[in-house]
This record gives C-alpha cells, structure tokens and sequence, in this order.
C-alpha cells in the first residue's frame, strides 16, 4: 500500500527556528549567523565587530566548533558573554542546539547575538536557527571559485563579507570573476571587501549593521 | 557530511508514519531531493541501511527523485529553470528560488496488518 506524505525531511528543525526567531524577537534581540569556511576570519571578524559596537550595543556570542571551547575564551577576553557548543562532530549547528544554548544566556540583556557557525560551506546552510539574516565570510585566501563550488550558502545570504582583502594583490584571487559569480546568485546581497588585520573597509560593514539593528 | 543527521530524521518520519498506520513492514521510501541542497543520495542509502536494521523499515528501497531549481522573477514573474547559477533575469530583475531547495519525503510502501 502506497501512501503520500509530502513531509519535509526538516520540519522539525524549521518548527524549532521559528519558535527561536520568536523568542529572539519579543526580546528585541538581532540575530547573526555568521557562516565561513575554517579559516576565513569568522572569530577575527567578530572581535573587531565587537570593538567596533560594544560601548553603543550589548552583544552576546554563540561558538560553534566540533570541539575546544578556544574561539569562546576569545570573545569573554574581549568582555562579552558567549556560550561555546561543541557538536562533537555534527558539523552545523542546528535549532536544538540553540535552544540549549540559550539557557546561559540573558536575552533580556542582549541587543545583537552572534551566532558563529561551524566552519563549512555546505551543511550550516540547510539549517535555520531563528536568526533575523545569514552573513557569510569568504575570504582571499580561499580562492574565487567558493560561489561556484558551494552555491546553496551564497544565494541565502543576507551579507557578504570578503575578508583579507589585504593580501589580493598577492594573490591569484580574481574579484571580476568573484563578483560576477555572487551577482547572478544573490544579487540582492550586501557586499563588504574588509581586512580584519589592517580595518580596510570595516566602518562600511559596521554602518550597514547598524541601520539593521535600528 | 550531514547525511546522517538528514538520515535519522528521514527514518523518524518514516517509522512514525508506518506505526500510525499499524504497518509490519516498509517496502520503499520516495524522496524529493531540490538539486540546490547539499545532499548526497548515495550517502542516504548508505546511512539509512544501517539506521534501519531491526527496524520495520530494515531493507526497505529508498528511491530519490532530484527536483531541478527553477527560479521566477520578482518583477516580470517569468519562471526558468536555472542551470547556470545565474539569478539574474533577463528584465533585470532578481530571480526567487521556487524549487529545487526540498528534500521531502514523497511516499511510502508499507504492508502490514491494517495496511
């Protein structure tokens, strides 16, 4: 006997997110999840965001690592609460995992929460987590092909962030080629070339947030 | 790499809908599988295999249907298949994924008893 379900694979995980963005919202906190390969800057780039916000805007910090809770001690060095989950080998985060994680937090208190995903291309982008935009981080080093090679992530996306833009001219990095990759797939996306080492282009990214937290 | 976290979710379902309906066994699954997900069907069969056994569901075929992504324009509403990455209509306009995203679970065999 054959019968139709038509049942989402996800729907556990969507149900979760929205239950999440609603919680997030009614305590007026604006939710980042931030996704990037392994290397592409996302805690560099958070530490700067906090330094650049933090005397105007109460940030807290979610850390997704497989393991170790090094990119967490980071962020309560530089004075803000986070909480580190470690997926023990999942290799995304996902809404249950928040929820748990919110349970150390104050959201009463928290005007932006940044939720760092596990460093990868493909899995975080098949999995809300409640959060208000997606902003992913490629980074020089890596390469322009990424928008080409992992298109699900950059046509979801809210804000691009282009890290290490410092060391194009000694790369191979072809921005023509990259950028023409991002119009066709998300051309409704932010764009933000920056260096997380030297702030090259970081007030522009800075000024963008700051009209979303408004 | 997340295939087994998709493959515990994909047997959940199955499981509960087949008990709901008091099935002994599960013969097929049919899935829907959007070309823009991440999703390897191979590694599907593989997980599934093995989460199924001593289940109602060990041994029953999976079956994966691949869902190409078709985008519309926001302004002029024209819709396209998309097969070049390219979301930029023709008009100008910015193209909306309407499928190719999904992974759902279609159908399911099962006989039993009230089945």
């Amino acid at each position: 006997m054959e019968i139709d379900l038509g049942r989402n694979v996800f729907e556990a995980n969507v149900q979760l997110a929205k239950k999440l963005k609603a919680v997030f919202d009614d305590n007026g906190v604006f939710v980042i999840n931030l996704m990037a390969s392994p290397g592409a800057g996302k805690t560099s780039f958070i530490l700067k965001t906090i330094e650049s916000l933090k005397d105007d805007v109460a940030i807290a910090v979610i850390e997704g690592d497989i393991a170790s809770a090094v990119d967490a001690e980071k962020v309560r060095a530089a004075g803000v609460p986070a909480v580190q989950i470690n997926t023990g080998g999942a290799c995304h985060l996902d809404g249950r995992m928040i929820k748990g994680a919110l349970t150390h937090l104050n959201l009463d208190e928290i005007d932006l929460l940044i939720i760092e995903n596990v460093g990868n291309l493909v899995c975080p982008a098949e999995f809300d987590l409640g959060e208000d935009i997606k902003v992913v981080i490629s980074s020089i080093s890596e390469g322009d092909d990424k928008p080409l090679k992992y298109p699900r992530i950059f046509s979801e996306m809210d804000a691009l962030i282009i890290n290490k833009i410092d060391l194009l001219e000694s790369s191979d990095f072809n921005m023509d080629d990259f950028a023409r990759s991002i119009a066709g797939l998300n051309p409704a996306a932010g764009v933000f070339e920056i260096s997380c080492k030297t702030g090259q282009g970081f007030d522009d990214w800075i000024a963008w947030l700051a009209s979303k937290l408004k | 790499m997340h295939e087994m976290a998709i493959t515990e979710n994909i047997l959940k379902i199955v499981l509960e809908e087949s008990e709901k309906r008091g099935a002994r066994a599960v013969k097929r699954v049919a899935l829907e599988i959007g070309e823009l997900t991440n999703i390897v069907p191979d590694c599907i069969d593989f997980y599934f295999e093995l989460m199924a056994k001593g289940t109602a569901a060990e041994g029953a075929r999976l079956e994966s249907k691949l869902i190409p992504l078709e985008a519309e324009c926001e302004i002029c509403k024209m819709r396209r298949r998309v097969d070049d990455l390219d979301f930029l209509c023709s008009c100008g306009g910015h193209m909306k994924t309407v499928q190719g995203k999904e992974l759902v679970i279609a159908t399911i065999e099962i006989e039993g008893d009230r089945a």
